[in-house]
């Protein structure tokens, strides 16, 4: 199903490319069919050595361990989403072209998108290994979501969600286009920064912080995780990718 | 020497409307004392914690309402004057150095009112005074850049706190963790800290000034 699907594309590709091309002036990448496979490939490889290969025993983790190929990759790709949707806002206000304003909000639309993913998988991971047994999942929510992370994650998730509001509360296209890459690149300018700074700051759970428990610093025990892990990554933010440039051409048609 | 005597009349404007518009000072200054009066109503003496945390939404309620009609005030025409006649560089950094001026002072009596209604747990003084000075100036920068961006979206102070909350929150937090510091003898404020709170307010100054161009020409 996959192939036909990517075929497919390949063929509507052709067609709108003599429509869409006079347009944009040369044909980019949102038009060529490799990186689409290749993603395909690497989830395909994903999801099945993902679940097969063999996995440190970690006595807290145990098989949840395999999560990581999905929970943590949500976050990589939101992270790589965002920056290619403030590359386009930089690039719109620079070129006045609205091709990169369209970029730009489908990138950030399809970044949130990862960032929720990225939530219920960490909710369906944590409720294995962070609850307390004896306590109700709404019970300790509130010890969990001072999680460092969390936070870093929600305001990224919030600053992203206020661009939409933005964006949607002014009418004039120009205008919207403008003020919104400027709120994008402002919001991303002081996000990242304290991505950094805030898990720096607490105490943390999390793994991936100042000091990592040692008992979860799994990431660097196995040699045989990694080579699912990093292809994942790729992976999933082409998907990612293949999304907003499928969103973007339904735009650049509708208009 | 041209952009430094713009910057200065373009100061001396917003001071000079301050004076003649006095209700907007006053309703800032109101809405001050109501809030600490309503607080004290509720809670005598609150403890360091409770009263740290109470005292940082104070200053962050207080500078939205400050420093958002800094540019909601001025009208389609009066902008549009300003277009003609200044650089657009000058025109944010006077805002940025007024609002902070303004701020400033908001801050410093927001203290002199918290200390006076709910207790005063700070053990040190000259610390606290510094930082909640050093806050009120990242806020009212912040704050500053949204209320442009809210203005030329033609929207209220509204989706000043929807764009500006999420953005604030990391500093509001940096500010909180080390005002807690002196409500004890024992710990000092950490310098880095301290540093990483100017380096991000310089980098909010820089991007207001670089993306402030893009908002204003329409």
């Amino acid at each position: 199903m996959f192939l036909s699907l990517i075929f497919a594309n390949t063929f509507e590709d052709r067609c709108y490319f003599a429509v869409i091309f006079p347009m944009t002036g040369h044909k980019n990448y949102m038009y060529k069919s490799w990186w689409k496979i290749l993603a395909v490939v690497l989830l395909v490889y994903t999801f099945t050595a993902g679940i097969l290969i063999e996995v440190p025993r970690n006595p807290q983790l145990q098989e949840t361990i395999r999560n990581l190929f999905f929970h943590v990759c949500m976050w990589f790709g939101m992270m790589i989403l965002f920056i290619i949707s403030v590359v386009h806002a930089i690039k719109y206000l620079r070129t006045g072209k609205h091709i990169h304003d369209i970029a730009s909000r489908q990138y950030a639309g399809v970044g949130i998108l990862f960032g929720l993913l990225g939530y219920i998988t960490g909710a369906i991971w944590m409720s294995y290994t962070w609850i307390d047994s004896n306590k109700s999942f709404y019970d300790s929510f509130d010890s969990i979501a001072r999680e460092p992370k969390l936070i870093g994650a929600a305001i990224a998730l919030l600053v992203y969600a206020a661009y939409l509001v933005l964006r949607d509360s002014i009418t004039d296209m120009d205008k919207k286009a403008r003020i919104s890459a400027v709120y994008n690149i402002f919001a991303f300018a002081m996000l990242f920064p304290s991505i950094w700074i805030i898990p720096r700051l607490l105490p943390s759970l999390h793994p991936g912080g100042s000091e990592g428990n040692p008992a979860l610093n799994f990431k660097d025990a196995s040699m045989n995780m990694r080579l699912v892990f990093y292809p994942a990554i790729a992976g999933w933010t082409l998907i990612g990718v293949w999304i907003a440039t499928l969103k973007i051409r339904f735009k650049l048609l509708n208009e | 020497m041209n952009s430094t005597k713009h910057i200065y009349n373009l100061i001396k404007k917003d001071l000079l409307l301050e004076i003649r518009q006095q209700y907007s000072f006053y309703g800032i200054l109101l809405y001050i004392i109501a809030t600490i009066f309503v607080l004290y109503m509720t809670i005598r003496e609150p403890e360091p914690k409770v009263w740290n945390g109470l005292f940082w939404v104070i200053q962050l309620f207080i500078c939205i309402n400050a420093v958002a009609k800094s540019f909601l005030q001025e009208t389609r025409g009066r902008m549009l004057y300003f277009y003609s006649i200044v650089n657009p560089k000058d025109f944010m950094l006077a805002k940025l150095a007024f609002n902070s001026f303004l701020m400033l002072l908001m801050s410093f009596l927001s203290i002199i009112l918290f200390s006076l209604f709910l207790g005063n747990p700070v053990q040190k003084a000259p610390q606290f005074i510094g930082l909640v000075l050093l806050g009120g100036w990242s806020l009212s920068l912040v704050f500053t850049f949204l209320s442009a961006i809210a203005a030329k979206a033609q929207q209220n102070a509204a989706i000043m706190a929807i764009l500006g909350f999420p953005i604030i929150i990391p500093q509001l937090m940096l500010l909180m963790n080390l005002a807690n510091t002196v409500f004890t003898d024992k710990t000092g404020i950490a310098a880095s800290t301290l540093l990483l709170i100017v380096m991000l307010d310089i980098l909010v100054i820089m991007l207001a000034v670089i993306l402030f161009p893009f908002l204003w020409k329409d």
